[in-house]
């Protein structure tokens, strides 16, 4: 029987976390807000009045372009996509059609077999564009209700190239894809809440042609997950029909994530005809090299060049990899750095990759920027350990201590009785108090059986329990047992 | 007594005591009783808020308090102008009820000069139309010769102005909307260059040719309202400030060949010859014969690409949002069909369908796509010709007011009264029409264009050919 390849191309929309919307002063932050809360006769489509672009979005959109390697033109420009529906209040969506920002750029992922094997995923453009209002419907009433706190969030839609062959390359594209404008901080990129969607073009050709096959659009995938799921379900069922000598039609389809299946929505012969043409509110924007030269010097560090940076603190590949794969531990971790030592920064991946990494697992609903512990707290924890101030043991109580309740370091120490004793009179009333009780050891010491010394170090640190100060008792007791009993220890 | 004064005239009349801000409102409330019924030219009007204005300036003026440039000014608003207040319905039933709640760019800067917004003007629907006989209100009648149109489709605002119901009115010019009706009714209007005046607030018809503009009785007036309204609007993207060169004369006239070069009648032909020979009297004047020949295929680039953005712009109207609901359904796309079908008239409906069918698949290409680039040509053309000349000039219009009724069932011969005027909406370009006399007891105007950001050497030279012709002074 033949065997078939599998060509796929994502549609990747995502929302911009710009403070306002892309064509009017309406504040983006509507999420559990109550409806049509967040607008105003702009963003409503009022007659009268006009978008206009908010530049915070054309930023976005450049640095977007210049970490996806697109080539991005002197000028682009907003078109009109015109549909009659009511989640559009213009009924018609401002766009980019023929002069998109960015255009011809790629991304790298990591194969699965083999990790030193890159493969390059071509991303066809890049365009800006408004997001639409929110239907909901009514089984009991029979209902449509509208909620336009969406309309004119702004976009960004990311077309890849059909380079795109299985499962595993589309999830990895999408990680990669993610990661990369996470680290840009333009979009929070979650699929649960909708600030990252992705359509699948799918279609299967015999293996060793080229020539394209049908191509099948599949919508409505809010996970990786079912990204990769849905993607295999359109795989076999195109498959499927070509060895039952079946066509296929160029359509769209819903993937239904309960049964498991993509359905069919609607065929070519019913798509709107968009009647694209440009926008004449919104004059071209001509994009001089001067100001891109300028937000590529300020683009954030890659994804790449922090694991990079990482690996040549020292840092073990797999931390390394850890921290930068979960952003807010990878800041974590950086803003620690900066109230600790050189010495502790392996010390400090482990504990945050380990112990709050932990924490975070035992309480789901906190997240890393969340907990009550400051990176501060756990850069001066560590430096506590690296002085000796408290022991790793104790520094977990404090650590445990804060997480619970917040405050400072040291007065979490204090507030547990961990603190040190480091004051030459405390210390020097405990050792003599040993050496009194326990002539024997001072005997042995005498007689040059060195195990002795750690017996009186051990009774002093029991006295103090452990809090005296490690380095400081040893470096007294051997002064004390020299200059009064002229015993070298 | 107060018949066709300058607002600086009036201004210093009733700062001297010769009539009272309330006695010049109640002159104009007067036209307005006497008139409208049958003109039909005033929607909405606020005559409680003028007397109480009125009687505010006449308090200031007996206190010797400041006066703010624009008092005793009462302004007409053409019906797609939002003006807080009142609604606006841009003479459609679509809109009926709709009140924006907000006031246009234009409005809230006359009414910090301290002008007040008296009426809302009839007009064409969405100011589609060249006769104002597309109103779901009626139509409006011209005051001169009440048996025509007042032209279209600021067909209200030429009208209230000559028939002194108005001191100046507010109108929008996409394809001569101002400046026709101007010329029908024996006023001056004035478009302005694209983007010049914030179209923020003013409903849209065609995005890329709409422009908001005075009519007034004099050139002066509509420079006052002019100066007072241009602004770079942070609102509106395509609102620009123009770097305006004032020339030194003499003035260079280009009288436009293809704009003498219509199949009008003699007599109109012999009126226009009669007013450049008298032009060529004036000392100050060169004139020179120029020519653009791309102005053939005005008519056609206008009505394609104005209909495609107003196929675009007027796709919002569906009564889901506002708007009377004129029909129900359960199902969503009756909804659309049944409340577009009855909530517009006829011309906006055959509008939309063309722009809707010239934007379509298959068809982009070779009308929309091709008049744009007769736009970019015919702008070559009249920046070439414009080395030359400071100023074009030719009839306003191809003929004087015509009767109601005339044109109303043949829209190709309706679409040729904007032959001569929609050349500036595609170039972009400011111009005005000035009455420069009669023919047959009906006004004509000279239509005057200028380079881009223009407009004080076009006023300052329309001020001239004024006190050439003007008949009442």
């Amino acid at each position: 029987m033949a065997t078939y390849e599998t060509v796929v191309g994502l549609e990747v929309h995502v929302q911009l976390n710009t403070s306002t919307k892309i064509f009017c002063g309406c504040s983006t932050n509507y999420a559990g807000k109550p409806p049509n809360t967040h607008v105003c006769p702009v963003c409503l489509g009022f007659p009268g009045t006009l978008p206009v672009l908010n530049t915070e979005v054309l930023n976005s959109a450049l640095k977007a372009c210049m970490s996806l390697n697109c080539v991005i033109p002197s000028r682009t420009k907003f078109d009109r996509k015109h549909y009659f529906y009511p989640d559009l209040p213009k009924a018609f969506q401002i766009s980019q059609l023929d002069e998109p920002i960015g255009e011809h750029g790629y991304l790298e992922i990591e194969l699965e077999d083999s990790k030193a094997n890159y493969k390059r995923i071509g991303i066809t453009r890049i365009h800006m564009e408004e997001d639409a209002g929110k239907l909901s419907h009514s089984e009991k009433s029979g209902d449509s209700l509208v909620d336009y706190n969406r309309g004119g969030i702004p976009l960004l839609e990311i077309v890849s190239e059909p380079d795109i062959r299985d499962s595993y390359e589309a999830k990895a594209y999408l990680a990669k894809l993610r990661l990369a404008l996470l680290y840009l901080g333009i979009s929070d990129c979650d699929m649960e809440n909708g600030s990252l969607r992705c359509d699948l073009n799918v279609s299967v050709r015999p293996s060793g042609t080229t020539k394209f096959g049908t191509r099948v659009e599949v919508k409505n995938m809010n996970s990786f997950k079912s990204v990769g799921a849905a993607l295999e379900y359109e795989r076999d069922r195109q498959i499927h029909t070509l060895q039952n000598g079946g066509n296929l039609i160029q359509c769209t389809r819903l993937w239904d994530e309960e049964r498991g299946e993509t359905r069919m929505m609607r065929s070519k012969e019913d798509e709107d005809d968009y009647r694209y043409f440009p926008e004449p509110d919104i004059p071209p924007i001509y994009l001089d090299e001067q100001k891109l030269a300028e937000l590529r010097k300020d683009l954030p560090e890659s994804p790449e060049d922090r694991l990079t940076r990482y690996q040549s603190l020292g840092l073990l590949k797999e931390n390394a990899q850890t921290l930068v794969l979960n952003k807010d531990w990878g800041d974590f971790f950086d803003k620690a750095c900066e109230f600790t030592d050189k010495g502790s920064r392996i010390n400090l991946s482990n504990w945050i990759i380990s112990e709050l990494g932990g924490w975070l697992k035992d309480y789901p609903e906190l997240k890393m920027t969340t907990l009550q512990l400051t990176p501060q707290n756990l850069g001066n924890l560590m430096r506590s350990i690296q002085k000796q101030e408290i022991s790793g043991k104790q520094a977990k109580l404090v650590l445990t201590h804060l997480l619970d309740n917040g405050g400072e370091v040291a007065a979490t120490i204090e507030l547990l009785g961990l603190q040190q004793i480091s004051d030459d009179d405390s210390l020097a009333v405990m050792i003599h108090k040993i050496i009194e009780e326990n002539p024997s050891a001072l005997e042995d010491l005498k007689q040059g059986k060195k195990k002795a010394f750690g017996y009186l170090m051990g009774q002093i640190m029991k006295l103090s329990k452990g809090q005296a100060n490690p380095s400081k008792v040893n470096q007294m007791l051997r002064e004390v047992l020299n200059q009064d009993f002229n015993i070298e220890a | 007594m107060m018949q066709n004064l300058k607002i600086a005239e009036i201004q210093n009349k009733i700062r001297e005591g010769e009539f009272t801000c309330e006695q010049y409102l109640n002159f104009l409330l007067k036209n307005y009783d006497q008139r409208n019924q049958k003109l039909n030219c005033v929607l909405q009007i606020d005559k409680q808020g003028a007397l109480d204005y009125a009687r505010q300036i006449d308090l200031k003026i007996s206190r010797e308090e400041d006066l703010d440039p624009l008092f005793g000014v009462f302004i007409g608003v053409k019906d797609n102008i939002h003006a807080r207040g009142f609604k606006s319905t841009c003479a459609s039933k679509m809109l009926e009820n709709f009140e924006p709640g907000f006031d246009a760019t234009c409005v809230a800067r006359l009414r910090e000069a301290g002008a007040f917004i008296l009426s809302k003007l009839n007009c064409d629907e969405f100011a589609m139309g060249s006769s104002n006989e597309n109103s779901a209100f009626g139509i409006v009648r011209n005051p001169v010769a009440e048996d025509c149109v007042p032209g279209g489709s600021s067909g209200g605002s030429a009208a209230a102005v000559a028939a002194n119901m108005v001191t100046v009115a507010l109108g929008s010019d996409t394809g001569g909307s101002i400046r026709q009706p101007a010329s029908f009714c024996g006023v001056v209007g004035l478009k302005p260059s694209y983007g010049s005046v914030s179209r923020y607030g003013l409903v849209a018809f065609a995005s890329s040719l709409d422009q908001i503009g005075p009519l007034g009785s004099s050139a002066e007036d509509c420079e006052l309202i002019f100066d007072t309204i241009s602004w770079q609007d942070p609102r509106d993207g395509t609102s620009t400030i123009y770097e305006s060169k004032s020339k030194d004369e003499p003035i260079k006239i280009g009288i436009v060949e293809e704009f003498f070069d219509s199949d009008a009648d003699l007599e109109f032909k012999k009126f226009y010859q009669k007013i450049l020979d008298e032009l060529a009297k004036i000392s100050n004047f060169e004139l020179m014969k120029v020519s653009l020949p791309s102005l053939k295929y005005c008519l056609p680039v206008y009505y394609i690409l104005s209909s495609a953005e107003a196929s675009s712009n007027l796709a919002r109207y569906d009564s889901v949002r506002y708007g009377p609901v004129l029909a129900e359904s359960n199902d969503l796309l009756e909804i659309y069909k049944s409340n577009r079908e009855k909530g517009f008239g006829k011309e906006v409906k055959r509008r939309i369908l063309l722009g809707t069918y010239v934007l379509s698949e298959g068809y982009f290409d070779s009308y929309y796509k091709k008049a744009l680039k007769i736009r970019s040509l015919l702008k070559r053309e009249f920046e070439r010709v414009m080395k030359e000349a400071d100023i074009l000039i030719g009839p306003t219009t191809p003929s004087t007011a015509f009767p109601i009724g005339d044109k109303n069932e043949d829209p190709l011969e309706m679409y040729k009264s904007d032959l001569f005027t929609v050349p500036a909406n595609i170039i972009g370009c400011p111009a005005i029409s000035v009455p420069v006399g009669n023919l047959d007891k009906k006004p004509l105007g000279l239509q005057l264009m200028a380079l881009n950001g223009h407009e004080a050497n076009l006023l300052n030279f329309t001020k001239i050919v004024q006190s050439q012709f003007d008949r009442s002074r």
